[in-house]
């Protein structure tokens, strides 16, 4: 079953504090794990995946693309940084 | 007059504005967020709350609810709208209202009394307020720092709708201190604190007169109902 991925990221330009904390328990365990210790920030975003019957022909993908800009994402605070299509939902990486 | 506010799963403070609303003298009519029906209100009140346990963002998914379509129409004819905390957030998600809310610059969930400054007192909400009135009311949100583009902001400040501004400190990260903005109309107010619990002695901020004795939000709910019988 074809999965459309839509990735959105905080703004660049804006503070995103939830990374900021992730950034701060990394820094805390690049004291022990030297592999760590270059980390220099983190930010966190969202992934979407929508899974369609049929295909994801370029009606379908103009219409996540608004579905993208409009819902998934808000762009006062929000960039949508990436859309694609992948033969089945995601599964672990091994 | 009958100020309606709509429950939405995830609501918190529905109760506490319809209190609020019934305090200041008017009826309070309550709204099914599931319903395509405003049941004849003259005016609305989208409460504080975690709609949709603030799933996709904060408001985001309130903002598609049913009877959101009704509001937004009812916006646009210039019926006086309150957005607040999540009402707030659900006011920038529907495009009533500029700018967006995200998490609080230092990653806490702020809750404590906050001064403010009334900086618009034309709007539908804050004209019982003077000039530049300095009041306290309850802040409590997780994301509640406002943001917007530097042209929105330009916009915005100069056109007179930041509607209020955090005084003694900026809580929260929000840009030029905002705490509230109006639309161009001035019947759309979104605010991040919560006027509806200090409306009542004994249960509001504290004064210098007496603990928990802050009643300055009441003059957002007497606001709208004073205007309704001007206009009457």
């Amino acid at each position: 079953m074809p999965t459309i991925v839509v990735e959105v990221m905080p703004k660049a330009e804006l503070l995103d504090p939830q990374g900021k904390a992730v950034a701060g328990a990394l820094g805390r365990l690049g004291q022990t794990r030297s592999a760590l210790a270059n980390v220099t920030g983190v930010r966190v975003g969202k992934r979407f995946e929508i899974a369609i019957d049929g295909e994801a022909d370029a009606d379908v993908l103009t219409a996540v693309r608004e579905l993208a800009d409009t819902v998934l994402s808000n762009s006062v605070i929000e960039d949508v940084v990436g859309i694609h299509v992948q033969d089945a939902p995601s599964s672990a990486v091994v | 007059m009958r100020i309606g506010v709509v429950t939405f799963p995830g609501s918190l403070d529905d109760r506490d504005a319809a209190r609020a609303i019934r305090l200041a003298g008017a009826d309070a009519v309550a709204l099914w967020h599931g319903d395509h029906d405003l049941h004849g209100v003259d005016a609305l009140v989208l409460p504080g709350g975690f709609s949709y346990g603030d799933y996709l963002r904060a408001g985001a998914i309130a903002s598609l609810s049913p009877i959101m379509t009704e509001v937004i129409d009812a916006a646009n004819q210039g019926m006086p709208v309150l957005g607040i905390c999540n009402g707030f957030q659900m006011l920038t998600e529907a495009h009533l209202l500029e700018g967006g809310l995200i998490r609080n610059d230092q990653g806490r969930f702020i809750c404590r009394d906050q001064g403010l400054r009334i900086e618009n007192n034309a709007s539908a909400w804050t004209s019982g307020f003077a000039p530049n009135a300095e009041i306290v009311i309850p802040l409590k949100n997780g994301e509640g720092s406002f943001m917007a583009s530097a042209e929105t902001l330009k916009a915005l400040e100069g056109e007179g709708r930041v509607a209020a501004r955090y005084i003694g400190g900026n809580p929260n990260g929000s840009l030029n201190d905002i705490a509230g903005v109006t639309n161009a109309r001035g019947n759309v107010v979104g605010l991040m604190p919560h006027p509806e619990h200090a409306v009542e002695a004994g249960f509001g901020p504290d004064t210098d007169d007496a603990m928990a004795s802050g009643t300055d939000g009441l003059t957002f709910f007497t606001s709208v109902i004073t205007q309704a019988l001007i206009a009457r």
